[in-house]
């Protein structure tokens, strides 16, 4: 089945032509936001990049990276202060690997934000002209790598939008594509069903272990995780326990074997497959670590209705609940009529299916034309 | 794993899995209604004792304290006081069994 993209220097395959400015630490991010309102383009927003030690300085580098290298983004203005330890031209290097368009400035170097201002918006502009030139071209759908996300879920979600959304996941892994999913926090109670989905005794194991290890973080703060996840809303939304939200959300994977468990924004392998990315269950941090690992499009499955979008990938929101989706149809894409009986949840899938292939191929979602360009690094440990 | 999802087509209230005490509201349902459900193959009426909002779950049947709450087949909590067939089971009768740092031990 063929599709449409970008087709980047190393083969990878583009449904967007971003050009972004990335700022490597919060200090330079006001000037990296105003160098992208000039030049009307993308700006990422970083709480992070100094003060940070080991794996959490590891997983801030990686995220950004991931976030420059993912396919949707054609060039890259890395902006930095100087003295962070998210180092401006290592980030610059990694993203500029890849073959696209990268440059980078320092804030220090240049003399200041207008400087910096300055010298930038002229990159940038020049990235805007040169993208512009890149055309669309036909590429096999395997090319495709979704990511899957629920977020704001109620009873509905496993019942309806969670299964639409496997429907989608299996039809592409049957066409040869890679889908990733998340939140580790919603695996709790659910994890067993899908170790016995995992390709090998290894990928089980690895599974079981990040549970294990997002469960005893949670249970070494001596409260239950009840309140916090589920969260209110969950609840008002029916939903009583963790196990019971979790049990709903995996049927987003759909039904094949799991062929791997990341590390998280760790770039998900080149093999067909299902993937599991371990996330926290906070969506705008889940949605960004599957996106450094290289997915581009994202399908979001809601029950109490979400804004959330992406800066660099179009979010599909979708919903199984009537109420809901008349409420925030502005922000919601998609409603299965699955309740109600005017579809079945393999009519309702193959309706989204189609739907992402016209968002790949060019249709902006609603989070898209409203900018909603949500942005969050998971940190690791405190800084320092 | 045999959860199905084809009894929420057009129903009031759906059963995931013949293993299961509660089924779900697909609308709102009024306290004295008979509800008639589809537990694995076989027809199950029940008088709701309490209203019970669109989404939300009701028993089938009895659930002793301390017993398990089952949907899709699987342990979705315990609970925290006997359960009457036809209730409203949620968070003020139920309860989770994960992620319980409040019970750890040397926590009052």
């Amino acid at each position: 089945m063929k599709v449409l993209g970008y087709v980047r220097s190393n083969g990878s395959v583009g449904v967007r032509n971003h050009v972004i400015v990335l700022p490597t630490v919060i200090c330079s991010r006001v000037a990296a936001e105003r160098i992208a309102e000039i030049v009307g383009v993308v700006c990422i927003d970083n709480q992070h990049g100094c003060g940070q030690i080991g794996a959490d300085l590891e997983q801030t580098e990686r995220t950004l990276i991931g976030i420059g290298r993912n396919p949707n983004v054609a060039a890259v203005l890395v902006v930095g202060l100087g003295c962070e330890g998210v180092r401006p031209e290592k980030i610059a290097d990694k993203i500029a690997a890849t073959g696209k368009l990268v440059e980078h400035i320092v804030i220090q170097d240049v003399g200041g934000t207008l400087k910096a201002i300055e010298r930038g918006a002229s990159i940038a502009r020049k990235f805007i002209q040169e993208v512009s030139m890149l055309r669309r071209e036909e590429v096999d759908i395997s090319n495709i790598t979704l990511a899957l996300e629920c977020g704001g879920s109620d009873a509905t979600s496993g019942l309806v939008s969670n299964p639409v959304a496997g429907y989608v996941a299996d039809k592409l892994i049957d066409l040869g594509g890679r889908v990733v999913f998340s939140e580790t926090t919603e695996v709790i109670g659910a994890e067993h069903i899908l170790a016995r989905r995992a390709v090998s005794r290894e990928v089980a194991e690895k599974l079981l272990e990040v549970v294990r290890r997002v469960e005893e973080k949670a249970k070494s703060m001596k409260v239950d995780l009840h309140g916090g996840n589920p969260s209110p809303g969950n609840i008002q939304g029916g939903i009583t326990t963790i196990e019971e939200k979790s049990l709903g959300a995996i049927y987003k994977a759909g039904t094949k074997q799991l062929q791997g468990v990341l590390d998280y924004a760790e770039p998900i392998p080149n093999k067909s497959g299902l993937y599991f990315m371990d996330t926290p269950g906070q969506d705008i941090e889940s949605i960004v670590g599957m996106l450094a690992g290289g997915a581009q499009i994202v399908i979001f499955t809601t029950g109490r209705g979400t804004p959330v979008g992406s800066p660099i990938a179009p979010v599909i929101k979708i919903t199984g609940n009537l109420e809901t989706y008349k409420l925030m149809e502005e922000n919601i894409d998609f409603y299965a009529a699955v309740i109600e009986g005017k579809e079945t949840i393999q009519e309702a899938g193959e309706r989204l299916f189609n739907e992402m292939i016209e968002v790949i191929n060019g249709k902006p979602t609603k989070a898209e034309a409203l900018k909603h360009w949500e942005f969050a690094i998971h940190k690791l440990v405190s800084t320092f | 794993m045999s959860v199905s999802h084809s009894g929420i087509f057009g129903r009031v209230a759906v059963v995931l899995h013949k293993g299961d005490n509660v089924a779900t509201a697909l609308t709102n349902l009024c306290r004295g209604w008979e509800v008639i459900v589809w537990r694995g193959g076989g027809e199950i009426k029940v008088v709701l004792l309490n209203d019970i909002p669109f989404g939300h779950k009701f028993a089938l049947e009895d659930i002793p304290q301390n017993g398990y709450v089952i949907k899709y087949g699987e342990v979705i909590g315990r609970a925290t006081r006997p359960i009457k067939r036809g209730e409203h089971v949620h968070v003020h009768n139920v309860e989770s069994l994960r992620g319980r740092g409040d019970l750890e031990v040397g926590v009052k």
